[in-house]
C-alpha cells in the first residue's frame, strides 16, 4: 500500500502514550524522543508490509526500549540501567507488553507528560509550544509557523524549554488523587491557552493558526479518553467544540471578527455542536460544575439559538452568575451585563458595569461596551466619549474599526436609529 | 437475508486522519454501497459521534445511568451499514471491499434477527 498516511495517523495518535511510558522507563525526555524516533522508523520500515500490529502504541513502547536500552548500553558502560526487571522483560512478547502497559499507568505517564510541559518557570506560550512538539509531535517548523514567528527562534525556544524541563526535579512515582487532579487541572488550562492561540487569531493568518485550535481538541480528547468521567474534561472538550464550529462563520474574508450577532449561523458547523451539546450535558449530569462547563453552557446557549434573537437571555444571565460565583472577575460581569442589557434594558446594564469602571478603565472591551449601552440610553455624547476612549485602547486594527462603525451610525443616523450590536464577541473569551 | 455490517477502528487513530484522508475514505465507502442503493437494497447508514459522548443505562429495577461505556478494548463501533443482500456471500464482499478502503480496523458481518422500520412501527 502507498498510501502511508494511516502509518502517521497511527503514529501520531499513539505518540504521548509511547513517548510517556519511555518518559517513566528512561527518565530522560531526549532519551525518550530518539527512542520514540527510531521506533517510528521502524514501523514505518515494517508496516505497509506487515500491516499494523494488534497494538501500535506496545509495538512502539517495545522497540523504543531496545533500542534505548542498546543505546545506553553502547554509549556508557558505566552509565547506571534501568533495573534488572525491566531489563529482562525485553524478551517479552507484544502480548505481554500491552496487557501491561494498559489501565492505569498509561493516564497517568500520558498525564505526566503533558503536566511536565506545563512547568511553572516556563511562560504560557512556551508550555504550549513544547507541549507540541513532545506530545503533539508538531515539527519545529510546523510549530514556528503557528506562532508566526522564525523556525530558528523557535527551535531555541524549545531547546530552553526543554532544559528548564528537565533540570528541574522529576515527578516520576505515581501521583496521588490529589497530585492527580491537580495536575489535570493545570493541563486542561494549558489546553485550553493552546485552543485559544488558535481561536483568537484574526486577519491573514488566521488559517495558519487554526492547526492550533484542531491539535487542542485532539489532546483534550485523549485527555477525556484517560478521564472519562471528570465533568471539567468534558466541559473542556464540549467548550472547544462549540467555539471551534463557528470558526468558518466568525471571521469575514478579510479574516475580520464577525460579531457573533452577526454570524451567518447556517455556517456553524453543526456536527460540532451536537458533539458538544451532548457532552456539556453530560458533564453537567454530575453536578459537579466549574469554569469549563459553565463556560461551555455559556457557548451551548448561543449554539442552541437559530437565529441571534432566539438566544435565550436569561439563561446566559444565569450562567454567568454562576461563572462570577465560582471566579469573580470584573470581565465575568462585563460580560453578564449584556445578557442584563438584554433582558432588563441598557439602563440596568450601565448599573451593573458602574461598579467595574476603576478595574477595567485600561479594558477595550469595557469602553465599547459601555458607548453602545449609553447610545441605547440616548446618551450620545456619552457614548462618543466611551468609544473614543475604546478606540485609544483598541488591541487590534480590527476593533477600532469596529468602533469607528459605531461612531459612523452616530454621527449619520440620528433620527432612525438601529440597535446598535454589542462589541462583546471578540476577547472576553466567554462569548465569542 | 438483512445483514448490519459494522465499522470497528480506533477512534483516536481516525482523529488523526487528515481531512483529505477521511473525505477519501468515506467517498470510496459511499461509491461502493451505490449500487446496492439503486438496487433498493440499502437500508440505514450510521455513523456514530466519538464513544466520549455515550452514556449506558444499567438495566435493573432502578437504571442506572452512567458515564461511558469504558471500553477497554483498542477498537471503538464507529459506524455501521444495513443492506439487504441476497447471499451471505454478497454481504461478505461488500464488507470486504468497504474494509479494503483502509488499512487499519475491521468490519463486523451481522446478520439481522429482525428490522422494524421507526415509520411501520409508529
Amino acid at each position: 500500500m502507498s498510501d502511508l498516511r494511516w502509518i502517521d495517523a497511527a503514529l501520531t495518535s499513539a505518540r504521548p502514550q509511547v513517548v510517556a511510558a519511555l518518559l517513566r522507563y528512561f527518565g530522560d525526555l531526549d532519551t525518550a524522543e530518539e527512542a520514540f524516533q527510531e521506533a517510528c522508523l521502524r514501523a514505518l520500515k515494517s508496516w505497509p508490509d506487515k500491516g499494523p500490529p494488534r497494538d501500535p502504541a506496545a509495538w512502539l513502547i517495545f522497540v523504543g526500549r531496545n533500542f534505548g536500552v542498546d543505546q545506553i548500553r553502547k554509549t556508557s558502560r558505566q552509565t547506571v540501567l534501568p533495573d534488572e526487571q525491566h531489563l529482562s522483560d525485553l524478551e517479552d512478547r507484544e502480548a505481554d507488553m500491552a496487557e501491561r502497559l494498559d489501565n492505569s499507568h498509561y493516564r497517568d505517564d500520558v498525564l505526566r507528560l503533558l503536566f511536565i510541559c506545563c512547568h511553572p518557570d516556563l511562560p504560557a506560550t512556551q508550555q504550549i509550544a513544547l507541549a507540541l512538539r513532545i506530545v503533539s509531535g508538531m515539527t519545529v517548523k510546523e510549530i514556528a509557523r503557528a506562532f508566526l514567528v522564525g523556525e530558528a527562534a523557535m527551535e531555541q525556544r524549545i531547546t530552553r524549554a526543554k532544559r528548564i524541563v528537565s533540570s528541574a526535579g522529576r515527578e516520576f512515582e505515581t501521583p496521588n488523587a490529589t497530585d492527580r487532579m491537580e495536575r489535570l487541572g493545570v493541563v486542561a488550562a494549558m489546553l485550553y491557552l493552546l485552543f485559544n492561540e488558535g481561536y483568537s487569531a484574526t486577519g491573514g493568518n488566521a488559517h495558519v493558526r487554526a492547526p492550533l485550535c484542531v491539535e487542542a481538541i485532539r489532546l483534550t480528547r485523549l485527555l477525556l479518553r484517560l478521564f472519562p468521567a471528570e465533568p471539567e474534561v468534558m466541559g473542556l472538550l464540549a467548550l472547544m467544540l462549540l467555539q471551534h464550529a463557528r470558526t468558518t462563520a466568525r471571521l469575514d474574508a478579510s479574516g475580520e471578527i464577525v460579531l457573533l450577532e452577526d454570524q451567518d449561523r447556517t455556517r456553524w458547523d453543526q456536527t460540532l455542536i451536537n458533539e458538544g451539546l451532548v457532552l456539556i450535558d453530560k458533564a453537567l449530569r454530575h453536578a459537579r460544575p466549574g469554569s469549563y462547563q459553565i463556560q461551555a453552557a455559556l457557548a451551548a446557549a448561543h449554539a442552541r439559538a437559530a437565529r441571534a434573537e432566539d438566544t435565550n437571555w436569561g439563561e446566559i444571565d444565569r450562567l454567568y452568575g454562576l461563572l462570577e460565583r465560582i471566579q469573580p472577575s470584573p470581565v465575568i460581569t462585563l460580560n453578564r451585563s449584556v445578557a442584563i442589557s438584554k433582558t432588563q434594558g441598557a439602563e440596568a446594564a450601565l448599573v451593573m458595569i458602574k461598579p467595574l469602571e476603576k478595574a477595567l478603565d485600561g479594558y477595550f472591551h469595557f469602553h465599547g461596551v459601555k458607548g453602545a449601552y449609553l447610545l441605547q440610553v440616548g446618551k450620545s455624547a456619552e457614548a462618543r466619549r466611551s468609544f473614543d476612549r475604546a478606540i485609544a485602547l483598541a488591541n487590534t486594527p480590527a476593533e477600532a474599526a469596529h468602533i469607528r462603525q459605531h461612531i459612523d451610525r452616530l454621527q449619520n443616523a440620528n433620527r432612525t436609529e438601529k440597535p446598535l450590536e454589542l462589541p462583546a464577541t471578540g476577547r472576553p473569551r466567554t462569548t465569542s | 437475508m438483512q445483514y448490519a455490517i459494522l465499522c470497528y477502528d480506533d477512534e483516536a487513530v481516525i482523529e488523526s486522519w487528515p481531512d483529505a484522508k477521511l473525505d477519501e475514505v468515506i467517498g470510496k465507502h459511499q461509491a461502493a454501497t451505490k449500487p446496492i442503493a439503486k438496487r433498493g437494497k440499502l437500508g440505514p447508514v450510521l455513523r456514530l459521534l466519538p464513544t466520549s459522548t455515550a452514556m449506558t443505562v444499567r438495566s435493573g429495577d432502578k437504571p442506572v445511568v452512567l458515564d461511558g461505556p469504558f471500553a477497554e478494548t483498542k477498537e471503538q463501533l464507529l459506524g455501521l451499514w444495513i443492506i439487504d443482500a441476497d447471499t451471505h456471500d454478497e454481504a461478505l464482499a461488500l464488507a470486504a471491499e468497504l474494509a479494503g478502503h483502509k488499512e487499519t480496523g475491521s468490519m463486523e458481518v451481522r446478520p439481522l434477527l429482525m428490522f422494524m422500520d421507526g415509520k411501520a412501527a409508529s
